[in-house]
């Protein structure tokens, strides 16, 4: 589809003859391969024939291939170096987080479901949060804050999110520049998180309810300096790609899924996007206050994978907006409630940082331990049983940095999830795998799936 | 968890038996659990009377005049099975029980959706009657259906689903043109419907969500394919078929997709163990999660 002269892959081309990486056997070849004949009645000789006169050619690429993110197989069969079919096979992940959800408490669910799609964590646990939420009935009394600061550390994980999505997606097409600038700036925002849940990955921050602990004193501050050095490495990204002759050769035209087909296989996100339909959860179901942001939805008509990259480093400029945003109500709402006021509910913690890191404050504890009995009952069983949750169910999506993220949830009454089932974006965008690499190039399913931009922790679970 | 016992009352509990009229007794049992729980009152109830879960929802309840459906009793706490128990709370017998049908109106765009698609099955050929079992609305503690967190769900009889589906994203009133998946849920207490498959849709022109839920006994694991009108649903009916053994028929691959191809069992079914080993530290030893005792 692309031409084939820019990229390394293609220069099979170079050596003068046809681009491919069989050709029939000719009738030299065969008669050398009769002279190795072991025995008279020929019928090893037959099988080679069959063998290599046949160009169906089926290429495992991964479960271990660098360009596949992950624990990716890709089972192509190709015809010199073009692919006429592609399957992709997952499951080598697969932890089981879902059904070991259904042995914790609903407060301990975020704990597993953040290690889904690791690149992306808060949003499995503000989903999953929802969800308990809407279960319990108490989705209006979640605190202003509390929310605010979900959308606050959603929009920064969906910029560290489209980094990675950039960065590799730059370093699979041997762009090295480009991943190294994502990285450092992605590694701004690790910092952030990490001053603010203790962790730069898995951080089961969000709380049913709220959040587990509010930001730190002073983090405003400290978040904007940072956001203006990655506004600064986004302009050096754009500026590097953006107008690239080689990095626009390499990926205009290449992995086209129109707006039909993304809406047959279910894909959303950027992908969706780049057809042209401005669809995001955001605005079409808003949740944690959505509504009350100011911020566009990026689209574009080509639907290829030149599109996402632009899209994906717009949609970064739109939440750095939105951070902003977020930003000045933290600071105008300081010293607010992070947590519901339903102390059935709440998780009773109030961290600190002590001399051994992040735990419950001394002062908290001094209380809960020295002034009421009562009160230590109700940690405790709070902390062992947990909370019942009214039975029913309840579906929850998010806007994932991939597409929709779904939450299914379901409660038999008890202080456990009968049933969290996730719809991760990345497992229904792989279904599109097949239509977006067959007829092009073994080169360009790499550009394909990086435009994709699966996750194979949220692909397995 | 399940035991002889809990499938001896079960069968006197099965959702036909609780019928709307008994709405009265149902705000009183509520009432009471409510303020906390009452076990001498449920003890007296007994299981065949329809209680609320832990904690119910009283508000919600009475708002759509819904009944509970009662899908499993449970008796006693922590998890503990004939063996002495303890801790007092042996005498516990506790109803599951899911929100039952709602009446009408539904409120909000809800009884237009279920208008529009009852007419357009009859067109199409197909009794609505048949086809839609019951609809239920969660309210999720909000006041009216107008709330964003209100969700509607349609339980389809499950010869039917695929029509369901198809008018559900032709019809231009409807338009469920983006399925995201399908999802599986084991009740095994719930004889004849141990299995349930939970489709998701939406409808991008509307802004509209919608759940479709169908349901298939562990005998005849058999549901229809939805991959002929939302191909997206593919994969998703093979992660459904992996975890609790659907079969979803005329499905063009039905091939196990997260497990291992040789894998026995399906993992995310209730009978079906977590697994896990003890941990040891310091001498005592920490028994593995499903072996914990449970609360609920």
């Amino acid at each position: 589809m692309t031409a084939t002269a820019e990229h390394p892959a293609g220069s099979a081309g170079a050596s003068g003859g046809p681009a491919r990486a069989t050709r029939p056997i000719d009738d030299e070849t065969a008669r050398a391969i009769r002279g190795f004949e072991a025995y008279g009645d020929g019928d090893w000789d037959e099988i080679t024939r069959e063998a290599i006169g046949e160009e169906r050619i089926v290429v495992n690429m991964g479960p271990q291939h660098p360009s596949t993110h992950g624990v990716l197989r890709l089972m192509l069969e190709i015809d010199g170096e073009t692919v006429t079919e592609a399957r992709a096979g997952i499951g080598y992940l697969h932890t089981g987080i879902e059904k070991n959800m259904e042995f914790r408490t609903w407060t301990q669910g975020p704990t597993f479901c953040t290690r889904m799609d690791y690149v992306a964590p808060f949003f499995q646990e503000v989903a999953f949060c929802l969800a308990t939420e809407r279960l319990l009935g108490i989705t209006d009394d979640v605190p202003e804050r509390a929310s605010v600061i979900r959308v606050l550390m959603m929009e920064l994980n969906r910029i560290s999110s489209h980094l990675i999505a950039i960065g590799t997606g730059g370093n699979e097409m041997g762009a090295t520049t480009v991943m190294t600038i994502a990285f450092t700036a992605r590694e701004e925002i690790l910092r952030l998180f990490e001053a603010v849940t203790g962790l730069r990955m898995n951080h089961a921050y969000i709380r049913p309810g709220g959040v587990a602990v509010d930001v730190p004193e002073g983090f405003t501050d400290q978040a904007r300096e940072a956001l203006k050095k990655v506004r600064g490495y986004l302009k050096d990204l754009g500026d590097l790609m953006l107008a690239n002759p080689i990095f626009k050769s390499r990926l205009t035209d290449v992995g086209v899924l129109n707006l039909a087909g993304c809406m047959a296989l279910g894909v959303t996100g950027p992908v969706l996007r780049s057809t042209g339909l401005p669809y995001d959860v955001r605005k079409s179901a808003p949740y944690c206050g959505y509504e009350t942001y100011d911020f566009d939805v990026p689209v574009s008509k080509n639907a290829d994978s030149y599109d996402r990259v632009v899209l994906r480093l717009e949609e970064c400029y739109q939440s750095l907006g939105i951070a902003e945003q977020a930003m000045s109500r933290l600071d105008a709402s300081e010293g607010e409630p992070v947590m519901v006021a339903d102390k059935k509910i709440a998780w009773p913690a109030q961290l600190a940082i002590g001399s051994d890191g992040q735990g419950n404050s001394l002062e908290h504890i001094r209380k809960i331990m020295g002034t009421s009995m009562e009160s230590l009952i109700h940690h405790f069983k709070l902390v062992t049983e947990g909370f019942p949750v009214p039975a029913g169910q309840a579906w929850q999506t998010v806007e994932h940095p991939r597409g929709e993220l779904g939450v299914h949830a379901v409660s038999d009454g008890g202080t456990r999830p009968y049933r969290a089932h996730f719809r991760d974006p990345s497992f229904n965008n792989l279904q599109a795998v097949s239509v977006m690499c067959e007829g092009g190039q073994v080169a360009d399913v790499v550009v394909a799936v990086a435009s994709l931009d699966p996750v194979l922790g949220g692909v397995d679970r | 968890m399940s035991d002889e016992n809990d499938q001896a009352t079960q069968d006197d509990a099965t959702p036909d038996k609780v019928t709307p009229d008994k709405t009265a007794q149902d705000k009183a049992a509520l009432d009471k659990a409510a303020q906390g729980r009452a076990i001498q009152d449920k003890a007296a109830q007994g299981a065949g009377l329809p209680g609320s879960g832990a904690g119910g929802r009283p508000s919600d309840l009475e708002r759509v005049g819904s009944h509970l459906e009662v899908v499993e009793v449970r008796h006693g706490m922590f998890g503990a099975h004939g063996s002495g128990d303890t801790s007092g709370y042996g005498g516990l017998v506790r109803p599951v029980a899911l929100p039952g049908p709602s009446p009408r109106p539904y409120g909000s765009w809800f009884d237009r959706v279920v208008d529009v698609l009852t007419e357009v099955l009859r067109t199409g050929g197909v009794d609505p009657d048949a086809a839609i079992e019951k609809v239920v609305v969660d309210l999720h503690g909000a006041d009216s259906a107008e709330a964003p967190q209100a969700e509607l769900t349609l339980y389809v009889a499950r010869e039917h689903v695929v029509p369901v589906c198809q008018a559900l994203r032709d019809d231009q009133d409807l338009r469920f043109e983006l399925s995201l998946g399908v999802s599986g849920v084991h009740y095994p207490h719930e004889t004849g419907r141990e299995l349930h498959a939970v489709y998701h849709l939406v409808s991008v022109t509307h802004g509209r969500r919608l759940r479709l839920e169908v349901t298939a006994p562990d005998e005849d694991p058999h549901i229809p394919s939805t991959t002929s009108v939302y191909p997206a649903n593919d994969w998703h009916e093979r992660e459904t078929y992996d975890f609790f053994g659907i079969v979803f028929d005329d499905h063009p691959g039905l091939a196990r997709i997260e497990m291992p191809d040789d894998w026995e069992g399906h993992p995310q079914r209730k009978d079906y163990p977590l697994g896990g080993i003890p941990v040891e530290y310091k001498g005592a030893t920490i028994p593995p999660p499903d072996t914990r005792r449970v609360y609920s």
